[in-house]
Order: C-alpha cells, then structure tokens, then sequence
C-alpha cells in the first residue's frame, strides 16, 4: 500500500470517528497481528522523518530484546555518502569449504533447522559455468580434483530485476549499491524470488527459529533482525557491518582469503585493483543486470 | 495556564527530546580523523617465525613453546641434513612437500655467522622477514598480496581504519604449502535445498 492510500485511510478514519474506524479496519489488522493501528498507516521506510525513524527503531529493539531475554540494538545506519560496496572473489583459491555460508547463517541470524544462509556454493565442474548443473549440496571433503567451487550470493546488480518486479516497493537499491528489502513492507508474493537470475533471495515458509542464546544481538532494521513469517530476505553484504567500516562476516571466516571487498569508488582500494589487474567476470553478464560482485581466476 | 512546574517539565522534554534526537538520528559512520591518510596494513608476525612448540604443556593445557634462538644462538647446533629424516630434537617428524628444494635452500643452521635464513642470493635474513624468502620464488602471489587481493584483510574495507593481514605462514605451511583438504560445513537442509537449487529452477 503506498503512502498516499494509507494517508487517506488515517483521514478517512479521523472523519468517521475511532471507535467506526477500528471496527472498519478490523479485518486488515487479522493480517498485522500484533502491529497498532499506527504502525500499520506507517510510512513507508525511505520517507519516515527521523523521529518516527527512531521510534520504530526503538519498538522492535523492545520487541526483540523481550522475545530473547537479551539486549538487542537495533540500528538503521544510513549509507555513507561517496561509498560504493563491491565484491570479488577468487575462484582460483576457493577451496569450497562453506565457512563463508556457515558464517553468514550465524551473522544474519538464520533458521536453525533448515541451515539457511544468503551464500550458496556451487561445485562446478573445472572449465564448465553452467550454474545449472552446479552441486550446492555436495558433502565430502574439498576441494575434489577436476572441480572448482562458486560461491554464490546477491550480486546487487546496478540494473536489479527484483527491484523492478516489486509491486509494492518492498525492495530498493540503496545509494551505495545495496539491494534491500524492507521486511515489514513486504507482503511475500515472491515475484522478487522467481525475478533473479542467481536465485539469490530467499522466501521465509516460517518465522527463523534461533535458540535465543544464539541470537546475534547487532542487528540491523534492513539486514540481520529476525524476520517475521512470509517475506523475503537476501544477502546485504551485512550492511549492519560494512556500513560501520567492518568487513562482511563472509569475508572474515573465508579461511583462504578468497574474499576482497572494498569500496568501488576508492581508486587505491584493493577491490579497485583486482577490477584493474585480474581478468574478471560477472555471472550472466548476457542479462544485462551489472552485477557488483567480480569473480577472477589467478591464471 | 498551566501550572507553572508543569510547564517547566514541559520545557525540560521538549529540550531533553531536542538533544535526545539529535543523538538518536542514526548517522553514517565515518572512518577515523586519520582517513585521509591510509594506515599501512599490519601483517601478522605468527608465533612460529621465531619459536617452536615442544611437547610440554602449560598449566592451561597450551604447547609450551621455545625460541628458535634458544639453541641457535647458545649452543653449536648439528650441521644442516640433507634430508628431513635426518632432522633431530625440536623438528623429528617434520613433513616436507615443497617442489624439490632441500633444507639449505633457505635455512642456516649455523649461528656463528648470522640470522638464520638466507635468500638465493646469499643474504642472510631473520626468521622474523621470511615473507621476502618466499616472495623470491612466488612473485604474483606476493604482488596481489602486497595489493590486499592474497591471504585476507581484517579489520575495515577503509583505508583510514586499522587492518590487519595475514603472514603467508598463517595460511601455508612453509614446508608443504599446499592447502589441505578439508571437510566443509554443513550445506543448507531440507526446504531451502529442495526449493533453492539452480536444477529446480
Ligand atoms: S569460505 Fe572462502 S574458501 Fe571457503 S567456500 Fe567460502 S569463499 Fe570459498
């Protein structure tokens, strides 16, 4: 619901008096259990000032410190102006030992029982990037001779075809190239889902369940909170994280240094000189999307 | 009118929200004062530069370790072997995969005339800067490393902040280098498997 048909329906509501108003919107508030009135007429994100930004702020970190038993800081750390996050990664020394995805599932606080994470690798076969035909669920020890593993997460393309499908703007590209969704906005119809071509986004059958000890308590109100039940979630190269100077979570367990994240707009950055020094490639170039994350091969 | 306390508590929330907000509005971080001039990155000094782990334990369980100097530098050590079965003391059983170099290609056992490494061309060097021993063979990897592209940067994406890199010992044993293999972690289970792989897309 945009902006506009929720401000009508506060005016509607003023003009037909509250206790007729509640009444009216009652079957509305069936799909929002839990949320007040006013939470659900909210704006949507982009456009709250910054005391209605604080105060949602301040309600989930209530919600999710009382759900845990445990402090939660729930944060909103806009981006920073000039910055442009990109990602490479060397295929040549992935060895696909998953502690990039094992520690995306704890950062993000993921589901438990299905070991969910936004990083997907693919064992390929050596000279072979037909994704399709990639393993994701292979389980023996790594790396097997003739194979090379692909890792895979949200590109957080320049042109995102998710972006676009969104009916209700649920899902945005930030100023500093991160894709976002906006969990409380969206309203799971999962066109986002079937829109990108690295099957990066993921769709939430049921609420994350995460042992309350467990829960990373640094969460941010565009990545790592626990999400509700029936939206969508995708990798956002831990805002929470880089947003504040610190490396994504994937790219500290990579054990190989297979990771190089930086700043695209930083000529001296090491990202910038693996663009300029390596030979590399985006997955699906042909799509037209203009992925921000760069593989390369050493040789 | 009101009361006038009332008003003044009043006041006081308005101007406590005034400050309140002020500190509340999320703001972009900022690297430190020093960003305009990068911070060099710090490599890693691993312990095993300089010391060896014996097979005593301290009283929290951890190897005891001795520095290298302890005998290289004290007492006349045994001339270098030519082969790592011949190897005595601290380094019995060490495992050498590394092409077909031999153990004086870098070492030197002999204290009496310098540090304990030396490069090809003679120059004695301290264990402390192997990295240029290995540099001297493995030219590309030490120039993507030297560009933070090779073994890793922690600490910040921002050049302004503090980071730290690893030391090509963190990463590769020095005498069989190769990366071993390893067991991966767990892949995803049951919903995200079945409905999230490329063959069911
Ligand atoms: S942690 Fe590093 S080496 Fe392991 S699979 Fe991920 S990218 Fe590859």
């Amino acid at each position: 619901m945009d902006k506009l048909k929720r401000r009508s329906l506060k005016v509607l509501g003023a003009s037909l008096g509250a206790g007729a108003f509640a009444v009216a919107m009652e079957p509305l508030r069936a799909f929002t259990a839990g949320l007040t009135l006013d939470q659900f007429l909210r704006s949507h994100f982009r456009e709250l000032d910054p005391e209605e930004l604080k105060d949602l702020l301040s309600r989930l970190e209530q919600e999710a410190s009382e759900k845990i038993g445990r402090p939660v800081t729930m944060r909103a750390d806009p981006p920073i102006e000039g910055v442009q996050f990109g990602y490479a990664l060397n295929l040549s020394v992935c060895v696909g030992c998953r502690k990039c995805a094992e520690a995306c599932h704890i950062e993000n606080n993921h589901d438990r029982a299905t070991n969910n994470s936004y990083i997907r690798v693919l064992e390929m076969d050596q000279g072979s990037l037909d994704l399709e035909r990639g393993n994701a669920d292979y389980d023996h020890p790594v790396p097997q001779p003739g194979k090379y593993y692909l890792p895979i997460q949200c590109q957080q393309c320049e042109n995102p075809p998710c972006v676009k499908v969104c009916p209700v703007e649920a899902t945005w590209k930030e100023p500093d190239g991160i894709v976002v969704v906006d969990y409380d906005w969206c309203i799971g119809c999962r066109y986002c889902e079937a829109a990108c071509p690295y099957h990066a986004r993921r769709f939430n059958w049921t609420a994350p369940v995460v042992p309350p000890a467990e829960v990373n308590t640094d969460q941010g109100y565009l990545s790592n909170r626990i999400r509700p039940q029936g939206v969508m979630e995708k990798c956002t190269f831990c805002l929470h994280r880089t947003r504040r100077g610190e490396m994504p979570a994937c790219l500290e367990a990579c054990p190989t240094g297979a990771r190089v994240f930086g700043d695209l707009a930083d000529e001296n950055s090491p990202i910038r000189w693996v663009l300029a020094n390596k030979r590399v490639f985006v997955l699906k170039e042909e799509l037209g999307t203009r992925p921000r994350f760069f593989y390369f091969f050493d040789k | 009118m009101p009361h006038p306390t009332t008003r003044t508590l009043a006041w006081l929330a308005v101007a406590s929200s005034l400050v309140a907000c002020k500190e509340d509005v999320p703001q972009a971080w900022a690297a430190p004062a020093s960003a305009s001039q990068p911070l060099p990155i710090e490599v890693r000094q691993p312990l095993k530069l300089t010391s060896i782990e014996t097979h005593e334990r301290d009283s929290l369980g951890r190897p005891v370790r001795i520095a290298c100097t302890t005998c290289h530098s004290l007492k006349t050590t045994a001339p270098m072997p030519t082969s790592p079965a011949d190897l005595d003391e601290f380094h019995q059983g060490l495992t050498f995969r590394h092409g077909s170099l031999a153990c004086a290609s870098c070492h030197v056992a002999e204290p009496e005339s310098g540090p304990l490494l030396h490069l090809a061309d003679g120059q004695r060097l301290p264990t402390s800067q192997a990295l240029r021993l290995c540099a001297q063979c493995h030219g590309p990897q030490y120039r993507d490393f030297e560009k933070g592209a090779h073994g890793g940067l922690e600490g910040s994406w921002d050049d302004g902040a503090v980071r730290t890199k690893n030391h090509c010992v963190d990463c590769h044993d020095s005498h069989a280098p190769a990366i071993p293999k390893v067991i991966p972690a767990a892949p995803p289970r049951a919903r995200d498997s079945a409905e999230g792989t490329p063959d069911h897309g």
